[in-house]
Formats: structure tokens, C-alpha cells, sequence
């Protein structure tokens, strides 16, 4: 029986080696009070 | 570390470390909050003990389950270790790359708005305009400090920015002509009050503005509340029909409309409803920024109200999206197949380092919200930042600088969240502000419950 669906998500542990391109923007240069996750990623060969 | 919430009828773990996120029915719930201190026997005998007249709760689909999780932790879905705390001040003490400057082009303000964190636009100095001059300046501290980064933001901010719109339009002007020079993409955000909102405007801002941030708190009560003009006459009649022109122009680029909640309101998703029903679908609601004493400051007493409202919100986004007329959200937008890598989770918001405040004089802030506290003044786009002691204790501002996050489920979400809120709670930027986490893990398990719940319409 099926009783654990796992939603497709990034894989953080690989993104150690695939992240960290810093062409994302800051946090705070989005909608400036209670500002990550929220953030797009920039990198488009994760 | 493991989280575990149960939703709108959603049972969900969240596996911190990996970013997993997992929908299990109650077996698997209860055995995955026994797997980590458990036997698979004593598991066992739980949970049979625990679901008696259960047909399809046998030992062994109880042990079948154990086997799922057991092989989940192995593929490091769940349980997974914390291995990034070495990486977190590694990464930031070798990035001292400049991306994003807000330019304080207007302290001043057309509104009198008595909740402004920036005492009406004035940040508790004197009314003043950037020059073009200090502008183009800062924008040239920006390109010489921004590496091989092609991507720059630039915030046009106040005050009122609007303000001093010649400026603004000769910024872009001259940013524009930096960009095949140097091989730069600016991205200018402006954020507006909406009064001196016309045709030229919206039309140059429907152009260049990458993103436009439009001030409206809600329903007309609410919002002109406190946002009036020094007559003491709310805005919102005046800004509403501009703001539904300009967006209506604006076509598939980004916007936000983007209020603040009070005491006054905490039942705001009314406001943010009522946002939706005047036509916007890109829409931002924030907690108030101000003293605990003040009357509109949000209460403890409040924060269960808060929480029921953020959940309200979510079952109301599914609804309309169910529907076909779907609203965005800031805080729930959560892209868990593309979103930030494990570097930007534990680097924090980037205040201080790689986002810094200009203000019209040129002196340079670690962000808006530091602006006129002469103790963390860092320096001046002429010279740079002079004040290296405190651009070093932001640089230490992470998502592992605090031992109250240590056992926090979402500081891989939050990344040690805002500095100005730690400084103003507590008086130190490595501090922690405790009201807002508790609203920042709300919004953040409503934020994964929608992307569970939008990944099982998906597949209905």
C-alpha cells in the first residue's frame, strides 16, 4: 500500500555542487520588510 | 531534521536538510515521528496498538512502511544530516560582489502615512532629493564592485520616488548606456504610492521597470486609515483606479501590489481578497514594521488570529484557483522544483554585503531599513565601505549564526531572516525576532501546503 508520495522537489544536497551561481537577486529586491525561498533560482543548467 | 504538519486535511513531512517534501497518510505520519528514537518493533506494537480496527493495518504493512521510510532516509529524503554549517560563512567570506543597490532618490513623500518605518518618507533627517549627479555616481559604485556578475538590480526607492522622476528616468538613462560596455543586465524595480501616477509614467515604467511595487493596504477603511495625505485625506480614491490603469497597461510584466496589516486589521485577508477583486493577482501583504508601543503594533494576543488568517488565505488561493481565476501570493510563492540552492539558503538575505542603501547624499546603508542609524553608516559610493567592522558582522549574518535557529525547521526557508527585524527585536543583527518567525513558519508551512495540494490537482 502506498501511504508515502514524495513531491517532486530540488534535490538541496546536490545543489551543493550545481548552485551557487549568484545570479539570483537578493531577497530584498522583491515585493522590503520580512523578506530566501521565496526567490527564483537564475541558474537554468541546475 | 524532520517537520510535520498536518494541514487541510494534508498530512506533510518535510525533510529540512534535502528539501524533500513528502504527503503521507496518518500510518506514516505517526511511524516516521517514531522511526528516529524506535525499534521496528516498538513501532510495531505502537501502531497496531494504536489503529486497532483498521483492516489494512497490519504488522505487515506496518514493517512494509518502516521499510519505505528506512529506504528514503538511505536515498537522503528524510532524516537527512545537516552537513552545510561549514559552507555558510565560507561562501559569503568569498563573494564580495556588490548586485543590488536601493537609491534613495526621494527622502521625501506626498503621503503622510503614520505607520511609515521611514518617518514619512524623511528616515529621521532632513527632506531631500537625490541629485542626478550622486545617482549616476552610485550606479558606477555598482558596476566596479559587481564582478562578473551580468545581472544588477537597482531599486528606485523613498520617500516617494515619484518625487524626483526626472532623476529616476536619467538613471535608466544612463544605466542603460553602462550595460553593453560593461556587459550588464539592469533590472529596476520602483515602488510607488501611486499619487503622481499619470500616463508618462506608467507608460516609461510599462518600459524599463522590471518590476513596479504599488502601496495599497485594502479595502478603502483600512487603507486610509493611515495612508492620507497632509490634509489628513486617505488615498485610496485617488490611487485605486490609477493603479487598475496602470496594471491593465502593464501586460504580462511583473507587479505587486503590496500592503501593510496592522493591529487594526488582522483579519487581512479581506484586504488582500478585496485586492483580488479589484482586478490585481500579484499581490504582497506584510506585518507592520514599528515599536511594540505604538497602537498599530500587532500583539501577541493577536498571533493566533494571524495564523488562522494565513490559513484562511491558502484554502481561499485554492479555491479561486480551482476556479480559474487564481491570485498570487508573495509569501506562498514557493517553487520547490526550481527554487534557491543550498547556497542562497544559508547566506542570508545579502543586506550589508552583496544589497546595500544609498541615500541622496551618497552615504551607503546596509539596507533601507538602516538608513539614518548613524551607527551602521558603512561609507560613500565615492570611497566605498570604510566602515569594514560592520559590513563584516553582516557578512556573518547566516542562516547558522544564531543558536536560536539550530533546531529551527525552516532556516533553510528563512536563511536567518531579516537583519533590521533581529536589530529592532532584540538590539543586535544576530539577534532573532521572534514574532516574526512564528508568522514566517505559518506562512511557510501554508506555502508547502499549497504546493502539495496544487501537485494533487495536477495528477487528479
Amino acid at each position: 500500500m502506498d501511504r508515502i508520495k514524495t513531491i517532486e522537489t530540488r534535490d538541496l544536497c546536490a545543489s551543493v555542487t550545481t548552485g551557487g551561481c549568484g545570479e539570483c537577486q537578493t531577497s530584498c529586491q522583491s515585493a522590503k520588510t520580512s523578506c530566501v525561498a521565496n526567490q527564483p533560482c537564475e541558474n537554468n543548467e541546475q | 531534521m524532520v517537520h510535520q504538519y498536518k494541514l487541510d486535511g494534508y498530512n506533510i513531512v518535510l525533510d529540512t536538510c534535502s528539501g524533500s517534501v513528502h504527503l503521507v497518510d496518518e500510518v506514516a505520519y505517526d511511524i516516521i515521528a517514531l522511526y528516529p528514537d524506535h525499534t521496528p518493533d516498538e513501532i510495531c506494537r505502537r501502531i497496531l496498538a494504536d489503529y486497532p480496527d483498521r483492516p489494512d493495518v497490519t504488522e505487515e504493512e506496518v514493517r512494509a512502511c518502516i521499510g519505505d521510510v528506512a529506504a528514503l532516509e538511505k536515498d537522503r529524503k528524510l532524516f537527512t544530516p545537516d552537513t552545510y554549517a561549514p559552507m555558510a560563512a565560507d561562501y559569503k567570506n568569498h563573494s564580495n560582489v556588490i548586485k543590488a543597490l536601493c537609491l534613495h532618490v526621494a527622502h521625501t513623500c506626498n503621503l503622510s502615512c503614520s505607520y511609515c518605518f521611514a518617518s514619512q518618507g524623511k528616515y529621521q533627517g532632513e527632506r531631500a532629493l537625490m541629485s542626478f549627479e550622486v545617482g549616476k555616481q552610485a550606479l558606477d559604485f555598482l558596476v566596479a564592485h559587481s564582478g562578473a556578475r551580468r545581472n544588477l538590480e537597482v531599486d528606485f526607492f523613498g520617500g516617494e520616488p515619484l518625487m524626483n522622476w526626472q532623476v529616476v528616468k536619467d538613471l535608466v538613462a544612463y544605466a542603460r548606456s553602462l550595460e553593453s560596455i560593461h556587459n550588464k543586465n539592469f533590472r529596476f524595480t520602483l515602488t510607488t504610492n501611486g499619487v503622481l501616477l499619470d500616463d508618462e509614467v506608467i507608460d516609461f515604467c510599462n518600459r524599463e521597470m522590471h518590476n513596479v511595487v504599488l502601496s495599497l493596504d485594502g479595502r478603502k477603511e483600512v487603507h486610509d486609515r493611515f495612508r492620507k495625505d497632509y490634509a489628513g485625506n486617505g488615498s485610496y480614491d485617488a490611487i485605486v483606479p490609477k493603479f487598475q490603469h496602470f496594471v491593465e497597461r502593464r501586460g504580462d510584466k511583473s507587479y505587486y501590489i503590496r500592503g501593510t496589516f496592522t493591529h487594526h486589521n488582522t483579519d487581512f485577508v479581506n484586504d488582500i481578497l478585496h485586492m483580488a477583486d479589484l482586478g490585481f493577482t500579484e499581490l504582497s501583504m506584510e506585518p507592520v514594521v514599528c515599536s511594540p508601543e505604538d497602537p498599530c503594533a500587532l500583539t501577541q494576543e493577536d498571533l493566533p488570529i494571524l495564523f488562522q488568517q494565513y490559513e484562511t488565505l491558502a484554502r481561499e488561493m485554492l479555491r479561486r484557483q480551482r476556479e480559474g481565476r487564481p491570485f498570487t501570493f508573495y509569501h506562498y510563492i514557493l517553487d520547490l522544483k526550481h527554487g534557491p540552492c543550498i547556497y542562497k539558503r544559508i547566506s542570508g538575505c545579502g543586506s550589508g554585503t552583496e544589497y546595500m542603501a544609498v541615500t541622496p547624499w551618497g552615504e551607503l546603508f546596509p539596507c533601507h531599513q538602516f538608513v539614518g542609524d548613524p551607527k551602521y553608516s558603512l561609507g560613500n559610493i565615492w570611497d566605498g565601505v570604510t566602515n569594514t567592522a560592520i559590513q563584516d558582522e553582516f557578512r556573518s549574518c547566516n542562516a547558522y549564526a544564531r543558536p536560536e535557529c539550530a533546531d529551527c525547521w525552516a532556516r533553510l526557508y528563512c536563511s536567518g531572516g531579516c537583519a533590521a527585524n533581529s536589530y529592532h527585536a532584540s538590539g543586535s543583527i544576530r539577534g532573532i525576532y521572534p514574532y516574526g518567525c512564528e508568522l514566517f513558519k505559518k506562512r511557510m508551512e501554508c506555502a508547502i501546503m499549497l504546493q502539495v495540494a496544487q501537485s494533487q490537482d495536477a495528477q487528479a
